[in-house]
């Protein structure tokens, strides 16, 4: 594969105001990303992970222009994105689309599958009219749906077949890179497997760029080329999937593998784990130092007061966190 | 001692002159003090028999037939007197959802002790020092000033410890567990389950879990039913259940999860197709229009489950092939009904 930069991530900060009273002022700030750098190369699945409130939707959201970074830039192709505006936009939105995690509420109910991979297809004007139809039955094979399901509502398929309708939508704006925003966690078990080779066929006959978001550490190992693992709007660790997981370099991703129970019974036994005490502070007002500390089983003086740098402790290996400074 | 027996249950619904039978043969055991997860998809029937036990289904669903003895009585012919006698002192269940299944008007103080003045017989004072108590055991500190608070103060993973404290409060025997920590992060649903384990196994209870999550039941049960679309298809030891699984479903299930030890680069191997919706009528096993061992008899005939059995499997061609977890795939590509000794 080749370490080509596709998407640059550049010290990003989203904060959300918090507005009280009868003027609604605004009292407080949500520090929901706050200061965050990564990049992701051409055709590799990038996997963000992390508990509610980590900010990993939102950067994903902040990435589609959904919400406007407070601070910092988000460069796709070397070009600064976070301020295009117009015709730009509509380009940009093009090459970069999203799958969502439900999909019940990503569909719209009252429209067919046609009407709704047929959408995109007509307002950007990919196809003339008289192929629209020839291309939505091949983004349906491409999905492994049979053709008939062009007539189908919402309604009338199964988790599984509204979310291959979902990825056949962003299918058909040919985009390069694809934001999966939990996408195959709302999933049954057998179903999940379906969907995760599906993506993974396409990502490799397509050569699409994956940022997959998810909470199931197991699906982003198996999905992804490199991970970050977030907690509180920070990056604690980012590396390549395997090592990550298999020598982690941060507290943070060591309680989040001991948490994580392997579908093995024999293997379960002779772990002994002690699980991470207390629960996510607020991000309107994260704790001082690092923000982990306040749960961290390994919490030294200086981690109360300083932020621990994201510092390579391996080459493509990078932590946040002053226990590897020693 | 045989704590809970489900024998060969079935709930129907009615919809007007329609009846649909959401679950058909659901049979299995559960002993005193052991812990018994049942797993299955959405729409396999687990919640519904867990409600049956409970005498909770909604006014649609019927038991039809079978019987549900707690203690050798038979809760599916018991008076609603009877019943009520049982839920909080006997049995209690912790719902999945810890938002919507605390009242959001009463005070946790109130909600907790509410079980133990009415069954226990306690006085303000004695319900008020065990609710105390209670909530330091479910690890949520400052409990005097927790007492008098909403369940709207609480966080997520709190609230589904006051549920378990609330379970608890009345020293049931048997606590059903649905789906406790699906709402919840990772590191907050390793929290609950271990605290749920560990308090149930100091006190002796019996501990159903329901659950979709196959690391959850690897790590926390000793014994495991598999349900599909509304049947038992296996139940066995939760070891002998992953190593060598014997239903070509539970099969695709284990292989299509994926693991944190598999080699990366390993394929899933997910199960072709989707549940079987409710309504339609299928003959023989509801599971053939999906196994790839499917044989004739599996399109004409139910198969049928000896429950008594230590490892008790509904299926016509059962697999012999342990599998392999490193690979994420069978050691062999053998087809059913060959002899292969793990």
């Amino acid at each position: 594969m080749t370490q080509e930069p596709l998407l640059q991530i550049q010290n990003l900060h989203v904060r959300f105001p918090v507005r009280a009273g009868l003027l609604q002022r605004t009292v407080a700030e949500v520090k929901a990303v706050n200061g965050v750098s990564f990049v992701v190369n051409k055709g590799e699945a990038f996997g963000i992970v992390g508990e509610s409130g980590c900010g990993k939707t939102t950067i994903a959201r902040a990435v589609l222009r959904l919400v406007d970074a407070t601070e910092g830039s988000i460069l796709y192709n070397g070009d600064d994105v976070t301020a295009v505006k117009g015709q730009q936009l509509a380009t940009f939105r093009k090459k970069v689309q999203a799958i969502f995690q439900d999909p019940f509420s990503s569909l719209n109910p009252r429209k067919t599958t046609k009407d709704i991979i047929g959408e995109p297809l007509r307002v950007h004007r990919l196809v003339n009219g008289n192929d629209v139809n020839n291309r939505i039955k091949d983004l349906l094979e491409l999905c492994e749906l049979p053709a008939r399901f062009a007539e189908l509502y919402p309604h009338e398929m199964s988790g599984g077949q509204r979310q291959r309708v979902g990825i056949a939508r962003a299918l058909a704006m040919e985009p390069e890179m694809i934001v999966c925003d939990e996408a195959v966690s709302a999933l049954d078990v057998s179903i999940q497997a379906q969907i995760i080779n599906l993506l993974e066929r396409l990502r490799k006959e397509l050569s699409l760029t994956y940022i997959f978001i998810g909470h199931d550490l197991s699906v982003v190992r198996h999905l992804c080329n490199r991970v970050a693992v977030m907690y509180l709007g920070r990056v604690m660790e980012t590396a390549g999937a395997d090592s990550i997981f298999k020598n982690p370099g941060h507290p943070y991703t060591s309680a989040l593998l001991d948490a994580v129970p392997n579908p093995d019974p024999e293997d379960e036994a002779g772990r002994h784990i002690e699980p991470l005490q207390g629960e996510v502070p607020s991000p309107s007002n994260p704790p001082q130092g690092c923000v982990f500390h306040t749960r961290c089983p390994q919490v030294m003086d200086k981690c109360c007061q300083s932020v621990p740098p994201l510092e390579n402790i391996n080459p493509n290996h990078a932590a946040a966190c002053w226990l590897n400074e020693a | 001692m045989t704590l809970l027996q489900i024998e060969n249950l079935a709930i129907d619904l009615t919809r007007g002159a329609q009846t649909h039978r959401l679950v058909s043969d659901a049979s299995w055991q559960l002993d005193a003090g052991q812990t018994l997860a049942v797993v299955g998809e959405s729409g396999s029937g687990k919640s519904l028999t867990a409600l049956a036990v409970m005498g909770l289904l909604a006014d649609e669903l019927t038991p039809a037939a079978g019987h549900i003895l707690f203690d050798g009585k038979d809760l599916l012919t018991a008076t609603d007197d009877e019943l009520r006698q049982l839920r909080g002192p006997q049995i209690a269940m912790v719902f999945q959802e810890p938002m919507t299944s605390l009242n959001p008007v009463k005070t946790i103080g109130y909600q907790l002790t509410e079980g133990m003045r009415h069954h226990l017989g306690f006085s303000a004072k004695q319900a008020k020092a065990r609710a105390l108590d209670l909530l330091e055991q479910v690890g949520i500190s400052d409990a005097k000033r927790r007492l008098k608070q909403y369940p709207h103060h609480f966080s997520g993973g709190m609230r589904q410890r006051v549920m378990i404290a609330i379970a608890l409060a009345c020293k049931p025997r048997l606590i059903l567990a649905d789906e406790p920590t699906t709402a919840l992060d990772v590191t907050i649903q390793a929290q609950i389950l271990s605290l749920l384990s560990r308090l149930c196994s100091e006190q002796g209870v019996g501990l159903v879990l329901i659950t979709h999550n196959l690391g959850i039941v690897a790590r926390h049960a000793r014994r495991v039913v598999v349900m599909y679309a509304g049947s038992v298809v296996e139940a066995a030891d939760a070891r002998q259940l992953y190593r060598a699984p014997k239903h070509p479903y539970t099969h695709g299930l284990l292989s299509s999860v994926p693991r944190m030890d598999t080699r990366k680069g390993s394929k899933l191997l997910p199960i072709q197709g989707a549940p079987p919706d409710p309504f339609d009528v299928l003959r023989g096993c509801r599971f053939n229009p999906r196994c790839q061992h499917a044989t004739d008899k599996c399109l004409t005939d139910k198969p049928l489950i000896d429950h008594m059995a230590v490892h008790a499997v509904a299926c016509w061609n059962q697999l012999d092939t342990p599998l392999d977890h490193t690979l994420n795939r069978p050691i062999s590509n053998n087809a059913s009904g060959e002899t292969r000794n793990p």
